[in-house]
């Protein structure tokens, strides 16, 4: 069961370091739980701004002694594959209590200087090439996607308005302002086709949650909810010569029949959203439409909180920002809240079913990670 | 100051790119095993695992799928030169690459041809041309920023007597050079030549000798702020062994000229030129050395000689490792015998000091860091990559 969503407010630059965040985090697990710190005997940390320490540095740093610890710097995907792994320790009874908190700090320099040492093929393949990190990789996927499937500007425009929408009810939002499509269509060029509201707003800030068992949720009085399937996929169709579907392909008839549901039954998603394309291409591969149908379900829908196929009920990044690793947890802390009905932003009505998409480490040319999880409310 | 120059830290693997690139070839790692061919560069096979892997030549045919146009980048270089073409090429050996893009290429979807280049950092990257050549590609300001084309730049030929340098002065001249300055030992003396050179508009000569430092000196006073290409065609060439000279003067004197001719140069001119390493468009881009393939292995018959061109191309290691951080690309040429006055009684076949003035234009035109014109220098080159003490072995019989 996942309990204590739990958000460290969200701010464009920072002077704290990443330990700071988790600190944060790891106080509103406590006092949100009503547990005592010793009662944590499982941590799971996914950063990418600990150098040079990594979740063992975090035990001390934080005064917590665990007899299970993980460290999943895995970005976009971190969240659900901590989840994943956080469940199955405590299922085995490796530990009782364990703390998945995704932080990420912020300083002025460190996205650039984090742009260049991110992995070795984005060191010699991509950052001679013009340096122009991420956003000239999804450059890259978008006008793709465009060319392929007949997607106008327009229609990524629509999601990142709706979600800049969904935001202005969540008051961690970075963004407070609404976003309009004449905005964003005519916002500043970035990395041709992507202009300036496509790319998230790299921040800093954390997103936790507490994994323990029914019994022990229901001790506490503490509302939770039920993970009813997962998956984690990496480096799926290595062969494509340019991303156009992640693993999740590969997971989703398992993902839905361990869940024992259908796409339908899903009352709102929470897509990993780092660039728009990404979110229509995470909605094919989940079923939610066909390959190459993403244009045409996007002018079908509103995927504001109250409309029709909610997204990224809480802004998602395009309107909260990108905390680093902290974003692999924000649509799995947002669907906990949803589901246990206590969103920060606007409930999407008797929600009993939301999915959380992960997905990120562009180490070269895509995603390499894919990951996804069905939560259903505690009677659902 | 220092100009700001594109990200050129790479791990060791992706080295081979830059070796081949410095050659003007265009490599990517094979697997021995299975035959996989690989890009980004790593240190086994992404298939099979092997660990055996060989830098091979490429076609560089492909198909380029996406391209954007970069407008934003958190890189002083590429800031001061937005915005950039970048491509995203399926190679038809197998793996995607992403690319700079020349300006030329029509949109994706798109036949294309990729190469390697060494950028203005010196390391090697990849870009996709058209896939037919179309008139003036190297005019695009992207290529001519990690080349040295010789057209519309300012060039010193240090040494004009010789007919290797008379030759590339009217190569230079016929590849469009603004200027040639021709430089002479001895102001008096109309020497061969000249006034052939002299009826070539371009030209100015320019009194320089090599063994002189203050004449160096001050050489580089009056006119090192404008060179942008420096070509040293001085050289002593001596056909002496050891047994076959009495005293050290004849080994003195190519020293002299060969080395600390050398020396001499980059210690005037090597700062001037680093001052002016990314002055925009019409920066100094290129130094480049007239050495011997007998720099690479002692030659008896022309011991002193070979010892003289060996320690230029340590020095010139030296000078292309204190010249990279400006921008400005050493480059290195390793001729075998050239069909000139001192070199008769070597057997042919010898480059013709045309042929030879034709590939420092190419080296130039390419931006490539070695050049080994001629037959018997690629042979020697075959040879020395082969086994350095076979040809050792070789060569003293």
């Amino acid at each position: 069961m996942l309990v204590t969503p739990v958000t460290v407010p969200y701010v464009r630059y920072s002077v704290r370091s990443a330990h700071w965040f988790i600190a944060q985090a790891l106080s509103r697990l406590i006092k949100d739980s009503g547990l005592d710190k010793a009662d944590i005997d499982g941590l799971s940390v996914g950063s990418f701004t600990l150098a040079p320490d990594t979740a063992i540095g975090v035990t001390q740093h934080l005064g917590v002694s665990v007899r299970w610890l993980d460290y999943v710097p895995l970005g976009g995907a971190s969240g659900i594959v901590a989840m994943r792994r956080a469940l199955r320790a405590v299922q085995s009874g490796d530990a009782e209590v364990v703390a998945c908190i995704g932080a990420d700090t912020n300083h002025v320099d460190s996205f650039r200087q984090s742009l260049s040492s991110f992995s070795v093929f984005a060191r010699d393949a991509v950052f001679p090439y013009a340096a122009g990190g991420p956003n000239a990789s999804f450059a890259f996927l978008t006008s793709h996607y465009m060319r392929s499937y007949g997607a106008t500007r327009a229609d990524f425009g629509k999601i990142c308005v709706a979600q800049r929408d969904n935001a202005l009810g969540n008051p961690h939002a970075l963004f407070k302002s609404k976003l309009t499509l004449e905005e964003y269509l005519n916002a500043r060029l970035i990395a041709d086709p992507i202009r300036l509201f496509d790319c998230v707003m790299p921040c800093a800030g954390a997103e936790g949650f507490l994994v323990m068992r029914r019994q022990r949720a229901e001790a506490l009085a503490l509302p939770y909810v039920r993970v009813r399937s997962a998956c984690e996929r990496h480096n799926a169709f290595p062969e494509d010569p340019i991303q156009t579907r992640g693993g999740w392909v590969l997971d989703r008839d398992h993902l839905y029949g361990a869940a024992g549901v259908d796409p339908g039954d899903i009352d709102f998603v929470q897509t990993y959203d780092d660039y728009p394309v990404m979110s229509v291409m995470q909605l094919e591969d989940l079923g939610f439409c066909g390959k190459g149908e993403g244009p045409e379900f996007i002018r079908r829908h509103t995927f504001t909180t109250q409309g029709t196929f909610p997204i990224n009920t809480s802004g998602g990044q395009l309107g909260a920002g990108q905390a680093g690793c902290a974003a692999g947890f924000l649509g799995l802390v947002e669907c906990i809240r949803q589901l246990t009905g206590r969103t920060l932003a606007r409930p999407v009505s008797n929600a009993r079913l939301g999915l959380a998409v992960g997905y990120g480490m562009i180490t070269y040319d895509r995603g390499l990670c894919s990951g996804a999880a069905i939560l259903g409310r505690a009677d659902a | 100051m220092i100009p700001p120059l594109p990200p050129g830290a790479r791990s060791r693997a992706a080295l081979g790119l830059t070796a081949a690139a410095a050659l003007g070839r265009f490599e990517l790692q094979v697997c021995a095993d299975c035959g996989s061919v690989q890009y980004p560069p790593r240190e086994s096979c992404h298939r099979c695992l092997s660990a055996v892997l060989h830098w091979r030549e490429q076609a560089g045919t492909g198909e380029l799928i996406a391209e954007t146009t970069v407008h934003h980048s958190n890189d002083l270089y590429f800031r001061a030169r937005l915005p950039w073409r970048l491509g995203l090429v399926r190679l038809d050996a197998g793996p995607t690459a992403v690319v700079h893009l020349h300006q030329r290429c029509a949109p994706a979807p798109r036949r294309v041809r990729v190469g390697s280049r060494l950028d203005k950092s010196g390391q090697g990257v990849l870009v996709a041309f058209p896939i037919d050549e179309v008139p003036n590609m190297a005019d695009d300001p992207r290529l001519r920023e990690m080349t040295c084309d010789p057209k519309f730049r300012k060039v010193l030929v240090t040494d004009g007597r010789t007919i290797v340098g008379q030759a590339m002065v009217r190569a230079l001249a016929a590849a469009g050079a603004d200027r040639v300055w021709v430089g002479h030992a001895e102001p008096r003396d109309r020497f061969a030549g000249l006034a052939d050179l002299e009826a070539v508009p371009q030209v100015a000569p320019l009194l320089l000798d090599l063994t002189d430092s203050k004449s160096v000196k001050q050489a580089a006073a009056e006119m090192g702020g404008g060179v942008d290409i420096l070509i040293n065609t001085a050289e002593i060439h001596g056909a002496h062994g050891i047994g076959s000279c009495i005293g050290v003067d004849a080994a003195r004197s190519e020293m002299d000229i060969n080395y600390f001719g050398l020396l001499r140069l980059a210690q005037e001119f090597g700062p001037v030129m680093r001052s002016r390493g990314a002055d925009g468009g019409s920066s100094a881009t290129a130094w480049v050395n007239l050495l011997s393939v007998y720099a690479l292995s002692n030659f008896p018959p022309h011991g002193t000689f070979c010892a003289s061109k060996a320690a230029a191309l340590s020095l010139s290691q030296c000078l292309r490792a204190e010249m990279r951080p400006a921008g400005i690309r050493v480059i290195n040429v390793f001729p075998g015998p050239i069909d000139d006055e001192r070199s008769q009684m070597l057997p042919p076949p010898r480059l013709a000091p045309e042929a030879l003035a034709k590939s420092v234009v190419n080296a130039l035109k390419e931006g490539v860091e070695d050049v080994y014109p001629g037959d018997v220098a690629q042979e020697w080159l075959i040879r020395w990559r082969e086994n350095p003490k076979v040809l050792e072995r070789e060569l003293s019989v």
